[in-house]
């Protein structure tokens, strides 16, 4: 894909909207295409975190092990979503596994390249902090609400 | 929102035939009434009966099948107590009463010409399923219409292989998620609300209609108010308890409204006060 291109889907993203001119230049130059098969697992839980996803297209399925149901899916993540945090907070350890459901396309990220633009310019950590933060809250928000148990 | 119907006899109920039940999930279930021999079988969607169980008591009960179509009366039901289970109970040929149709309408001449996103959790599919049979028999005169809807597991979602056949006829978008997923399930886990990142609508000409258990309706009021969607073309559809269903007894009394005179179904903005109010 083109710089252009690269530019063009982060133009769509959700998650990189209100960045700088500059910032999207900074980041499109670090971010690679990547398409997964359906079933293709994408990080597994407890491996070192050397990626960050942008989903484009297609859905990602994260889950946990368990000892006695295997991985418990528990989560999913679809186009103008972003999979994985881990590659931010120490010690950079995948919390899940993440599985694609069916055929994925998107935009990855070198987790060391892009901890270090994010240590060189705050500026650019902080916006990304900001939309991770966000990220997490609707997470942790949709999280308490299915504890109660709504349907039951 | 269509105004509520005047009932011509309020409080005696019509007796009325179970012509067929279904097993919907482990709990929930649908009968297919006669319609009383006076009145017709029209309703509008949104509007319930009352069923009423000779010697168990009354519950109000969605109509949940096709507007259009002259047939029985179709309602889903989840077994919880009393009268509920009793309805579970029944079978064809059996007798129960009933009354109604009672209750206002989803606001289907508002929202013609507009993308129409409907939000539901649990049985609150139920009384948003004859909309999806009227904007499927009109569909020209709406805009873009995605339905999303959540339930607890896969077990428990309702009318799953009809509303995949509506998605594969390409006639309107189906998000579906469950809380708790299973081997099975290749689609969406999470909050019904994180399916608005995939809803395709347009904020400033989407009218929403919503319902399922309050908390979830206040969660997706919030993700229609961050993309725009202004609360007066959001409308709600609040079950609460109620008991004579006729605006007599109080009971489902909501600040100066009725669930059952002035409901089930209310502009959003008109509640917003109330609608955190607890049940008394
Ligand atoms: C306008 C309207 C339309 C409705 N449509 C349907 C429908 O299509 N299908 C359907 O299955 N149910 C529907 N309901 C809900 C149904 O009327 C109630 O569940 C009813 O109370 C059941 O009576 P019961 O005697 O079986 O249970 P109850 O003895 O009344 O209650 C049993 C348990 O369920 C709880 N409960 C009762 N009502 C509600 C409620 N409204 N919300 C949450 N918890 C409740 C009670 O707290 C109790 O724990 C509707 C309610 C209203 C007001």
């Amino acid at each position: 894909m083109t710089e252009q291109g690269i530019l063009g889907v982060f133009a769509g993203h959700k998650f990189l909207s209100g960045l700088s001119e500059r910032h999207r230049l900074l980041l499109a130059a670090g971010a690679r295409p990547f398409t997964a098969a359906p079933n293709q697992l994408l990080a597994k839980e407890g491996d070192t975190a050397r990626c960050f996803y942008l989903i484009q297209s297609g859905h990602v399925s994260l889950g946990m092990h368990t000892p006695d149901r295997g991985v418990v899916p528990i989560h999913t993540v679809g186009p103008g979503e972003e999979v994985g945090w881990s590659w931010l907070v120490p010690p950079h350890r995948w919390q899940f596994d993440c599985r694609a459901v069916d055929e994925v396309h998107g935009l990855a990220f070198d987790a060391e390249w892009l901890r270090e633009k994010c240590e060189l310019d705050h500026e650019l950590g902080y916006h990304l902090l900001k939309q991770l933060i966000g990220v997490l809250a609707n997470r942790l928000a949709a999280t308490r609400v299915q504890l109660l148990d709504l349907y039951k | 929102m269509e105004g509520p119907r005047a009932c011509p006899t309020p409080v005696k109920p019509a007796v009325v035939r179970v012509r067929d039940y279904r097993r919907e999930t482990h709990d929930t279930f649908t009968l297919v009434l006669d319609p009383p021999a006076t009145g017709g079988a029209a309703f509008r969607p949104g509007q319930f009966n009352m069923l009423y169980v000779f010697g168990v008591g009354e519950a109000p009960i969605s109509l949940s099948g096709d507007p259009g179509e002259g047939g029985g009366w179709v309602h889903t039901i989840r077994a919880v107590g009393a009268v509920t289970r009793a309805l579970a109970r029944l079978r064809p040929g059996d007798v129960l009463g009933l009354r109604g149709p009672y209750g206002s309408s989803w606001p289907l001449e508002n929202a013609r010409g507009r993308d129409v996103v409907l939000v539901s959790g649990g049985i609150g599919l139920a009384p948003l399923r004859p909309v999806l049979y009227h904007l499927r028999r009109h569909r020209a005169e709406y805009g873009k219409i995605a339905l999303l809807y959540g339930a607890r597991s896969p077990a428990d979602a309702l009318y799953l292989d009809e509303l995949r056949a509506w998605r594969a006829a390409g006639e309107l978008q189906v998000l579906l998620t469950v809380d708790r997923g299973d081997p099975s399930w290749t689609e969406s886990l999470g909050l019904v609300t994180a399916l608005f990142d995939r809803a395709d609508f347009a904020p400033d000409r989407a009218v929403g209609l919503i319902c399922g258990p309050e908390i979830m309706m206040r969660f997706t009021q919030r993700e229609f108010a961050k993309r725009g969607v202004a609360d007066e073309r959001l409308y709600v559809s609040l079950e609460r308890n109620m008991h004579c269903a006729v605006g007599f007894c109080g009971h489902c009394q909501l600040g100066p409204s009725f669930v059952c005179m002035d409901g089930p179904v209310f502009r959003y903005d008109r509640i917003r006060t109330f609608f955190e109010i607890r049940e008394a």
